[in-house]
């Protein structure tokens, strides 16, 4: 027997766990590129915490946390540009938050409304994907959009660890190869899809690997050191931009939260798995690494987290000033224009809620 | 001017919207280089190159999917499913993507794309190709389902589903794709969706019915009237949403009412105009509405479907059965 083809996946780190450089870093690594790394997912992860007592006080549905992950959402939303096409999955709202959507965009949406999916921030991305793994098919068909009206634009999909069992993930991918799509793919996998971790999701030794069978580029990443995750996805958008072949990117990260505000993750983590995870998650990491270069204190650490609290309760406060969408407004985007056969529908629900309103 | 068949008509309102319209192209399994298995894109390859008509991998989630974020960028999409029973693998994208994307941005997306897929009985086909499911998606909101019954309702109304603005499911009844030829001028004129049209006048029964069941329904209406029994006949031709003013209007005039349709009968689309009638209505009819439909039942493989679809007989006992029944 002869062998025909082989394979390897390659894994790139740049700062490990005990926040120690592996490799020389790479030319945006500057210090200031590194303290905006580190301001952004600082941000982040205090608006996760606000959104999450938030719940908790029930002002607003339930949310799925960034906690842990931050480096992956941060990289990504800096590496794309603002023309770039983000078709994210449910918990990429730190994608959007570092590509400049407003923080009201996330809170409305997440509140049940559904005009935080009109952001007007970038307004060609897919609002996020609740459904596993579609966004991955939407991508394909954007990015083809690009590619016939010869835009120099990048779609970026993102997708969770569970995701990638499905075959939406897989057609995307295959469908990207053949087409050579301006496309990168970047599996967060941060072990969990709700109870199950991904030793029950899959046989195979990455999810990088994945991409191989669909003829893609495929690299796996410490997706929490947010200096390997921001090379990775800015040479994969570059490689596309620059018409080279889509790529799979696999972020291997942790959830420290609940996968969402109603769910109990103590249910199926072991405390110890746990805190091991603690010890490596992305802000810490970076944190250590910049006190050591005496690029960062607590003094500028308080500042921060004020100028964070500050900035998120703002925004907070705002949103909830808005006025809510009346009733029937649930009719007014059906369609472009409302087919007749649906007007009597729509003046029942006025004149029921407008009998509702006089009750009261 | 041209006499040609149903399945010409698609491929030429196709080919018209193509030329002019540079966002309009069309993928889906075997549609470039083979011109599609029913041949319904036969030429468009030559016409307007690989960049526009597109033979995908065989995989339906896919071609919906990919047709939807394609649409989301201001293409207008024809998606071709190769046949109704393989449509299900796209459901999801149909229901959960395309038929939300304008609602779920408050009208940032749209979602423009024509979702194509030759469906029904009657052809002898193997397995799971001959079912007729409009019902599953008549049910969906935010999407529009389309079902022509001659050459020029094909042409003229697969010309408005590519120019709307929002999702269409434009079922192809394949039994009648080659059955008769018509006069159709390419002219780019597109027929109204949301109307059901009347095409043939009469005064005792309305007989509503869509796609290839036009063929029995007007045999049935033929024998009828050597009989002295005039029959109004509605093609629905948008089976969602459906326009109701035109029943309303005829059953006003017939009093009676019967639905033929090939889908098996419970939940129907049948089903909604009769409890739309009971609504709009009760107090006009003077004989409870018959449907003459498939059975609920799996659609027989191909030696047994000939009894399954709606016959002329049946029609004809319908009509007979309401026209007894006096309302005192």
């Amino acid at each position: 027997m002869k062998k025909i083809a082989a394979f390897e996946i390659s894994y790139l780190q740049y700062l490990n766990e005990h926040s120690e450089p592996t490799q020389a870093f790479p030319a945006f690594a500057t210090d200031e590129a590194l303290l905006k790394f580190y301001k952004q997912m600082t941000l982040l992860r205090v608006f996760d915490y606000k959104m999450v007592n938030l719940h908790r006080i029930g002002k607003i549905g339930t949310f799925p946390s960034s906690l842990g992950q931050e480096a992956i959402f941060v990289a990504t939303g800096l590496a794309m540009q603002k023309e770039d096409i983000l078709c994210p999955f449910y918990r990429d709202h730190g994608v959007a938050i570092s590509r400049g959507y407003l923080f009201s965009d996330i809170l409305a949406y997440w509140s049940g409304d559904e005009r935080g999916n009109n952001s007007q921030f970038a307004k060609k991305d897919f609002p996020v994907c609740i459904p596993i793994a579609g966004q991955c098919l939407h991508a394909t068909g954007v990015a083809y959009a690009i590619k016939y009206k010869k835009e120099n634009k990048v779609v970026v999909a993102n997708i969770g660890d569970g995701g990638t069992s499905k075959g939406d993930f897989y057609e995307a991918m295959n469908l990207a190869g053949i087409w050579n799509l301006p496309l990168v793919f970047i599996v967060d996998n941060n072990q969990w899809a709700i109870s199950v971790p991904v030793t029950k999701q899959t046989a195979a030794e990455t999810l990088a690997q994945k991409g191989i069978a669909a003829g893609i580029d495929c690299i796996q990443v410490d997706g929490n050191d947010v200096i390997a995750v921001f090379e990775a996805v800015q040479n994969a958008i570059t490689q596309s931009r620059q018409g080279g072949k889509p790529t799979v990117i696999e972020a291997i990260s942790f959830r420290l939260a609940d996968h969402t505000t109603v769910d109990d993750a103590t249910r199926y983590t072991k405390e110890e798995v746990k805190k091991d995870a603690w010890k490596k998650e992305p802000i810490a990491r970076l944190g250590y690494y910049l006190e050591e270069k005496k690029l960062w204190s607590r003094e500028k650490e308080a500042e921060l987290q004020e100028e964070c609290k500050q900035a998120v309760e703002q925004a907070f406060e705002k949103y909830f000033l808005i006025k809510k969408q009346t009733p029937e407004s649930m009719f007014d985007f059906l369609f472009e224009t409302l087919p007749d056969s649906l007007i009597d529908q729509r003046n029942d629900l006025v004149s029921e809620f407008t009998a509702h309103s006089k009750e009261k | 001017m041209s006499t040609i068949t149903l399945v010409e008509a698609v491929t030429q309102a196709i080919a018209y919207e193509m030329t002019h319209d540079q966002n309009v192209i069309i993928l889906g399994e075997d549609i470039a280089v083979n011109g599609g298995v029913f041949r319904a894109t036969v030429g468009l390859l030559e016409k307007f190159g690989p960049e526009r008509v597109l033979d995908t991998p065989l995989a339906e989630s896919m071609i919906a999917g990919t047709a939807i974020g394609m649409a989301s960028q201001g293409l207008k999409p024809i998606a071709e499913f190769q046949f109704m029973g393989f449509i299900y693998s796209g459901f999801d994208h149909i229901l959960s993507h395309a038929a939300r994307l304008r609602n779920r941005t408050r009208g940032r997306l749209s979602c423009p794309v024509v979702f194509r897929a030759p469906y029904g009985g009657g052809i002898h086909a193997p397995e799971h190709h001959s079912e007729s499911m409009e019902a599953l998606f008549a049910h969906i909101p935010g999407i529009r389902v389309v079902i022509p019954s001659s050459p020029a309702k094909a042409y003229g109304l697969l010309l408005a589903a590519i120019r709307n603005p929002d999702p269409v499911l434009f079922l192809e009844p394949k039994r009648i794709y080659r059955l008769v030829k018509q006069e159709v001028l390419d002219d780019g004129k597109a027929l109204p969706l949301d109307t059901a049209f009347i095409i043939q006048p009469g005064d005792d029964v309305t007989l509503i019915t869509w796609g290839a069941m036009i063929k029995e329904t007007t045999e049935a209406a033929n024998q009828l009237n050597q009989e002295g029994i005039s029959c109004e006949i509605i093609d629905l031709a948008t089976i969602s949403p459906i326009d109701m003013n035109t029943i309303l209007d005829s059953v006003e005039k017939t009093k009676r009412c019967v639905i033929i349709h090939e889908a098996p009968r419970s939940c129907g689309v049948g089903a909604e105009i009769v409890a739309q009638l009971m609504e709009y209505a009760f107090d006009i009819l003077k004989a409870p509405v018959e449907r003459v439909t498939g059975y609920d039942t799996i659609m027989p493989y191909a030696q047994l479907e000939k009894y399954y679809m709606p016959s002329v007989e049946r029609i004809i006992k319908a009509v007979k059965k309401i026209l007894v029944t006096c309302a005192c």
